[in-house]
């Protein structure tokens, strides 16, 4: 069996960051925006903890405590724009919400 | 000789008394004004009397004083082509000319202030009533004591305008502001000849100086007839035509009785009116060497006593009455000076002061009494009522009427008498004239009293109740007047009756010149018996008599015959009730002349001088609109345009970036991260 190596690590995160970002591009629906947003911050976590194990230190994992706290706050923030938003134009398209369009 | 020293202050009494009137007399008390003012007339009549009586120590009875030069002397050319200075001075001359005429003015002018006090006590405007008075009394101080034309032209139109202000004293009234507008405006046309005269002096004699102008004409060095002379005192006639409304400028007197009744009897005819007289008396010495002139004002004068006369029968209002009596008086004073009688004139004149004014008081009186009733036809019986009133209006109108002893029996003899005897105009028709014009004086003057105090009462039940005798502030100058009127003439008693006449002696020295040459050219020697002079008195005082004799039977013992003469002479009633038309005709050519012909002149000048002015300037400023308006859009707008098209033109490929697609800027991050991914992989 082959060992898992901070290189499989890094292109786990590489391809689920790249996942990520085509889908805040490309998706219409805000909620699904925000959950690629979330891909792309598990992305960066993986990234963390890889070079954590491979430079034997902690900084790396604390530092992705923070990032798992940060997408918490920023997944219920989000939602909550997304619920005031709906109220307001009664959809989440985000093609359509382009009011600070000049 | 302090008092002759001191004649400039004369004046200058009712001047302090008019300018505190006009300055503090409204916080006066009624009180007050009538001891002030009044007051003020009296200590300028003891000056003036004082001053008189120290005439005598005077050579040549005068006395000049220089105040100071008003106007300094500048150079100019003659008519003869000599250069002269033209020099007016503030200067005084009391001679016994103007002594007659300060005494006169300040005399009379003190008795109808004391008058006033009562006469206006329930009107208002008190203390403007007395401060119009005292101004023109010091007008007329000055007029008579200047020693210059000029100066005398100062207290002229110092008159005229007191005149004015009093004939429209009560000027809630339209007929009263219109009436003293007319006075104004005809003075205006009198004092426009009075002023062309003085510069017609002024090139000859280049001077305006009593003494210095009368001394030049006596020297000789001018021939009787000069036609200069000549054209220069037809000039002064025109002014004396107009403030002694002689014929055909007597026009505004009549209408100036709108004014209170002590104005009338003031101003209207005892001192203002007699001022044309007193100037042409005090340039008898230019008049002497014009005879064409002189035969013009002898005629004129004639015309007017007896064109008044007639019309004064017709008349209902007792004011309008005694006005045109005035007019017809001031008439034969201008005949007077006409024939060369200067004299005569000024004595008529001082007589004619004391009796008239009597006589305008004594209306007065009875409208006081009638609480403002001036209609005759609403009058009859008052003697009983109003005693003392009604004796000394007999006394003035006996004496008015020359019934021999009054003061009026000498003054108009003389000039009747000196009329026959002229050496200038037609003696005999003067003469008529002048007769005929007292028969007509004693049967309106009389009409007037017969209508008024005897017969059955006509007055109002209403007004009839209130008849009351006036106050002693009011009868007491009645009583002195009376008093003046009787006795005043005997200062002139003739010498044909015994008397030594001693107000010709006095003035002698002022008429001197003109006597001289008036004995000259005297072709005829008068071989005038005093027989004929009897005979002349006896005949005015027998056409005076008769007129008396004639105005009782018509208007008191039958007055059915006055009636039937009005019905069957009822055009000729119709024309004298209404004046000759003459104010119609003047309205007709002069006021509607000017109104529609130079209306229409004046329309013209109006719509295409002053509107076109309005109208170009409004095109003007049209003009500049539109030009700033071009610059305002093109220019200031322009440039402003410019400048925001420039920012938006620049700005726009910016602005399309901001898609306001949340999308859209993530891709912008993602694009540009790659690219400097890429800027770093490359290098």
């Amino acid at each position: 069996m082959l060992p898992v190596t901070t290189a499989h690590y890094v292109f786990l995160s590489a391809a689920l960051f790249t996942i990520g970002v085509i889908g805040v591009l490309t998706r219409r629906n805000v909620v699904i925006i925000l959950m690629s947003i979330e891909l792309i911050l598990n992305a960066v976590n993986i990234n963390l903890v890889a070079f954590s194990k491979q430079f034997l230190s902690v900084n790396g994992q604390a530092f992705a405590v923070f990032v798992i706290v940060d997408a918490a706050a920023e997944a219920a923030v989000g939602l909550g724009i997304i619920i005031a938003l709906f109220r307001n134009k009664e959809t989440i398209n985000a093609d359509e919400i382009d009011l600070m369009k000049w | 000789m302090y008092y002759l020293e001191h004649i400039w202050m004369i004046p200058l009494f009712p001047a302090a008394g008019a300018l505190l009137m006009l300055l503090f007399g409204k916080r006066l008390s009624n009180a007050a004004v009538s001891v002030l003012c009044p007051g003020m007339v009296g200590v300028s009549f003891f000056f003036s009397l004082m001053a008189v009586l120290q005439l005598p120590s005077q050579p040549e009875h005068r006395f000049e004083t220089v105040l100071y030069t008003w106007l300094p002397g500048s150079l100019f050319h003659m008519a003869n082509g000599q250069t002269a200075h033209f020099q007016a001075d503030w200067g005084f001359l009391l001679d016994p000319l103007s002594s007659v005429m300060v005494l006169v003015v300040t005399g009379v002018g003190f008795l109808i202030h004391v008058y006033s006090v009562g006469y206006m006590a329930h009107e208002g405007g008190f203390y403007r009533f007395f401060g119009y008075m005292n101004l023109f009394m010091f007008s007329m101080l000055t007029l008579v004591l200047a020693n210059n034309y000029l100066l005398l032209f100062v207290g002229w139109e110092g008159v005229g305008l007191c005149s004015y202000l009093l004939i429209g004293f009560y000027f809630l009234r339209k007929s009263a502001t219109t009436a003293g507008n007319k006075a104004f405006l005809v003075n205006r046309i009198g004092d426009a000849g009075f002023v062309l005269g003085m510069f017609t002096m002024l090139s000859v004699f280049g001077s305006l100086r009593f003494t210095t102008v009368n001394e030049q004409a006596a020297s000789g060095a001018f021939s009787v007839g000069d036609p200069t002379i000549t054209v220069m005192t037809l000039l002064l006639f025109v002014g004396a035509c107009g403030k002694s409304a002689q014929f055909p400028l007597y026009v505004w007197l009549p209408d100036a009785m709108e004014g209170p009744t002590p104005v009338s009897a003031l101003i209207h005819a005892a001192t203002m009116v007699t001022a044309g007289v007193y100037m042409i008396a005090r340039s008898n010495a230019l008049y002497v060497l014009a005879p064409q002139t002189m035969a013009v004002v002898a005629g004129v004068g004639a015309f007017t006593a007896i064109f008044a006369a007639t019309i004064g029968l017709a008349q209902n209002d007792i004011k309008r009455v005694l006005a045109y009596s005035t007019v017809s008086q001031l008439g034969y004073m201008v005949m007077a000076c006409g024939v060369g009688a200067f004299g005569a004139g000024i004595f008529h004149l001082s007589t004619h002061a004391y009796f008239k004014a009597l006589l305008f008081l004594g209306s007065g009186s009875v409208i006081h009494a009638l609480s403002g009733e001036q209609d005759m036809r609403k009058m009859g019986g008052l003697s009983k009522k109003i005693p003392t009133t009604t004796v000394t209006f007999l006394v003035a109108s006996l004496a008015i009427i020359g019934t021999p002893g009054f003061s009026g029996f000498f003054s108009k003899d003389e000039i009747l008498w000196r009329a026959f005897t002229t050496s200038v105009g037609n003696g005999w028709l003067l003469w008529g004239v002048g007769f005929v014009t007292a028969g007509l004086t004693a049967l309106y003057i009389w009409r007037l009293v017969f209508l008024t105090f005897f017969g059955e009462s006509r007055v109002d039940h209403k007004v009839a109740h209130h008849i009351h005798e006036s106050p002693r502030v009011m009868t007491y100058p009645l009583i002195v007047l009376a008093a003046l009127s009787l006795v005043g003439g005997w200062i002139g008693w003739p010498q044909a009756l015994g008397g030594s006449n001693h107000f010709e002696h006095w003035l002698e020295p002022v008429f001197e010149p003109a006597a001289r040459v008036l004995l000259a050219e005297a072709t005829h020697e008068a071989a005038h018996s005093a027989s004929q002079e009897y005979l002349f008195m006896a005949l005015s005082v027998a056409i005076a008599g008769f007129g008396l004799w004639l105005a009782y039977t018509l208007f008191l013992k039958r007055r059915e015959i006055a009636d039937r003469l009005a019905v069957s002479f009822s055009g000729v009633h119709r024309l004298l009730a209404n004046k000759y038309y003459v104010d119609e005709v003047y309205n007709a050519v002069f006021v509607e002349g000017v109104a529609k012909g130079g209306g229409t002149a004046l329309g013209r000048f109006d719509s295409s001088v002053i509107d076109g002015g309005v109208n170009g300037s409004a095109w003007l400023t049209r003009l500049t609109s539109t030009v700033s308006i071009w610059w305002d859009t093109w220019v200031i707008d322009g440039s402003v345009r410019a400048g925001s098209f420039g920012v938006k033109a620049l700005s726009y490929p910016v602005r399309l970036l901001q898609t306001g697609l949340v999308q859209a800027y993530a891709l912008f991050i993602v694009v540009g991260v790659l690219i400097f991914l890429s800027y770093y992989l490359v290098r």
